[in-house]
């Protein structure tokens, strides 16, 4: 017998595939993990904190910082909090305004996370594809709101910009040309012999597991739980749409893949009808007092955000400002069962496994 | 003249012109390295939707390679103080030489060749060997953790690979009944062996992209996972010297899969009348754009696939192969 030495390994902050500064300890035995201890917070802002000094609009531009790979979700979220306490209705327009780039907002992010994901596999072209048609719905979204990702777009009561003259027929020109790249990436990546060899039951969790660790989006549907709160508690005008919920039973990489892929389909077909529907005219913003002051009283929401479940609930003291304010931040919940599933595989696995669980680290350190 | 240089006896003079004939061979190499670098990124670049090297010297970027070295020329020599130091300084060195003397055993043509080796092939495989031994020491010395691993995986893979890479070649020493280079581009004046033995040169091919340590068998660097492998320690030109002997690897490697499957200087028929060197110089070039070609598509393979593809894959078809030669030469080649 060889005497064999355990080794501690510090992968992160600074390492290529953490997504940011996400940093993991690892007990190693040869490139066996034994024991992995996340180190999370080198990103933290202190988001909540600051927003109990701020004014309800003053706090948007902070959620554009969370998940900065989704931000137009973060938008929504914390304007939909606040309307629903104060019971506000929203223009149509706007409705459907946010419902486009929400949705181009998931497809973005889904694309990052393809393109980082084959890069974190090691290969190198997908990335570029992926980022090339992020940059066209990048540009859609700076045409509309002025910035490429923290977007400041919504308003509590609607949005803030109208969308410019032809916007809409670009966006409907998207959709064709975006289902034509899919079907490119498929033919070059997913039945990659390589690629489905490294992605094939790894970092497997069972529909228990995935409840039992509240994972949300991507993470819970690859076990075959069809939750979407698109579907299941429709806000917005999302009960307008036929889409579907796409879910996979293998719980493992490959099925969070497949998952994530057909999300950008569904995402695409919800682009189309919204486009199709979208009202000549219309406000983009409802009558909104100019100080908002939601009555005293909390509130919870929640939405599908690209990562999962993104809540917020505002305890209100009737004043400018929330009282406590607390973000459901997906990411920071998902990662949660990373230590769990590394433990007895190997450093290319972490590497799978971290991806696939499809993190941003805004959103984690909040 | 070589071949007279060749036979005639040892002498001064001889030295010296041998000595000239090895700095030219250094330059045409390194000349290589510069635009083979150059053209990877090009070819890269053209399959990712990027330009590429396009401002230093001209839209092209030709003199980028050039650029790159010169600031890593200038650059400070750090030595981690936790390393090895004498390991540290050596392990590029005894990584690089090999890669150049490898060189010394291939016939660019009938004519422009620098040795007459009656057992090249062997030689090849045997000096390239040593460069393991310099990576595993790089890694080993850099007392870093991700470049242990890098050097641990490393010297798997190039040992695992190496054996089904020898093993697919015996079919071509069949054909030839030569260890020889020379003889073997000789042998195929009618039929370049990867016709012979298709078997042979796909394995060939894939262990050689191995032993090169390319995508997608990049483990020891895999830099998302491995931030740099064996190399993380190293900077300016010890890190350079990593980097040249992977070109001059390639270069070495492209040269021999040309000369033992696709028939060296022969030209493809009726068309004899372009002279040897450029046939050379085109299925070189082939050989190579597969190579970068391969980059821009795969993704990169795990440490535990990659070894049992070797032992369970590769070599199992190299010795099938060595059957299916010998039943070819039977009852084709009588």
């Amino acid at each position: 017998m060889i005497r064999t030495e355990e080794m501690l390994l510090n992968v992160g902050p600074q390492h290529p595939s953490t997504h940011g500064v996400f940093r993991i300890v690892l007990k190693i035995d040869g490139e066996t993990i034994v024991e992995a201890n996340p180190v999370i917070g080198y990103l933290h802002r202190g988001t909540e904190k600051l927003a109990e000094n701020l004014q309800y609009t003053q706090i948007i531009p902070y959620t554009d910082r969370m998940d900065y790979l989704a931000a137009m979700t973060n938008n929504y979220v914390i304007c939909h909090a606040v309307e629903t306490m104060m019971n506000i209705e929203i223009p149509e327009r706007a409705d459907y305004l946010r419902v486009l780039v929400m949705e181009l907002g998931r497809v973005a992010s889904h694309l990052v996370w393809f393109g980082t994901y084959l890069l974190d596999i090691g290969a190198m072209s997908p990335f570029l594809y992926a980022f090339r048609e992020r940059e066209a719905i990048i540009g859609f979204l700076n045409e509309i709101s002025g910035a490429r990702l923290t977007f400041n777009y919504m308003r509590i009561g609607g949005v803030k910009w109208d969308a410019p003259e032809g916007w809409i027929e670009k966006v409907r020109d998207f959709v064709p040309y975006m289902r034509e790249q899919l079907a490119g990436y498929h033919d070059l990546v997913t039945g990659n012999e390589i690629f489905l060899n490294r992605v094939k039951g790894i970092g497997f969790y069972s529909k228990e597991e995935a409840l039992d660790y509240s994972l949300s989006g991507a993470n819970l549907r690859c076990t075959g739980i069809a939750w979407d709160l698109r579907k299941d508690e429709p806000y917005s005008l999302y009960d307008r749409f036929t889409f579907d919920v796409p879910a996979f039973d293998s719980g493992d990489a490959w099925a969070r893949y497949q998952c994530r892929m057909a999300e950008i389909e569904e995402s695409l077909k919800i682009i189309e009808q919204a486009v199709e529907q979208f009202p000549e005219t219309g406000e983009v913003i409802a009558k909104v007092p100019k100080i908002i002051k939601p009555p005293k009283g909390e509130a919870f929401v929640r939405i599908e955000s690209p990562r999962g479940e993104i809540g917020c609930y505002i305890a209100s003291e009737g004043k400018k400002e929330p009282y406590r304010l607390k973000f459901r931040r997906p990411s920071f919940y998902n990662l949660q069962i990373l230590p769990k599933l590394l433990v007895g595989e190997n450093i290319s696995n972490l590497i799978t496994i971290l991806g696939g669980i499809d993190i941003v680290l805004g959103e984690v350190d909040g | 003249m070589v071949n007279d240089l060749l036979t005639s006896p040892a002498g001064w003079i001889h030295a010296a012109i041998f000595f000239g004939l090895g700095a030219c061979l250094l330059m045409i190499v390194l000349g290589f390295v510069t635009y083979a670098i150059l053209a990877e990124r090009k070819v890269l670049g053209f399959m990712q939707l990027r330009p590429g090297p396009n401002r230093v010297g001209g839209r092209f970027g030709l003199l980028q390679t050039v650029a790159d070295v010169l600031k890593l020329l200038i650059k400070e020599d750090t030595i981690p103080k936790a390393a090895d130091k004498p390991l540290f300084i050596l392990a590029p060195v005894l990584a690089f030489a090999p890669a150049f003397m490898v060189l010394a055993a291939i016939p660019f043509s009938n004519h422009l060749k620098f040795s007459d080796l009656s057992i090249g092939l062997l030689y090849y495989i045997a000096i390239s060997g040593i460069t393991t031994v310099g990576i595993l020491m790089a890694g080993w010395a850099s007392n870093n953790k991700y470049s242990l691993l890098g050097g641990m995986r490393s010297a798997a893979q190039m040992i695992s690979y190496e054996i089904p890479l020898v093993i697919s070649v015996v079919g071509v020493i069949m054909f030839s009944g030569s260890l020889n280079l020379t003889e073997i581009v000789e042998g195929q004046k009618t039929v370049a062996y990867m016709f012979l033995s298709p078997l042979g040169f796909i394995v060939f091919l894939i262990s050689s992209i191995a032993e090169l340590n390319r995508t997608p068998f990049d483990l020891p660097e895999a830099e998302s996972e491995l931030v740099a492998g064996y190399h993380v320690e190293y900077s300016g030109f010890r890190w350079a010297f990593f980097m040249l002997t992977e070109y001059v690897y390639l270069f070495a490697m492209a040269a021999l899969t040309t000369v033992l499957f696709l028939g060296g200087w022969n030209p493809v028929p009726f068309l004899g009348c372009i002279p040897g060197i450029v046939w050379f110089a085109l299925k070189f070039s082939l050989i190579v754009f597969f190579m970068i070609w391969v980059r821009g598509t795969m993704p990169r393979l795990r440490a535990d696939q990659l070894m049992e593809f070797a032992w369970k894959v590769l070599l199992p078809v190299a010795l099938l192969n060595i059957f299916v030669s010998a039943v070819v030469k039977e009852l084709f080649l009588r």
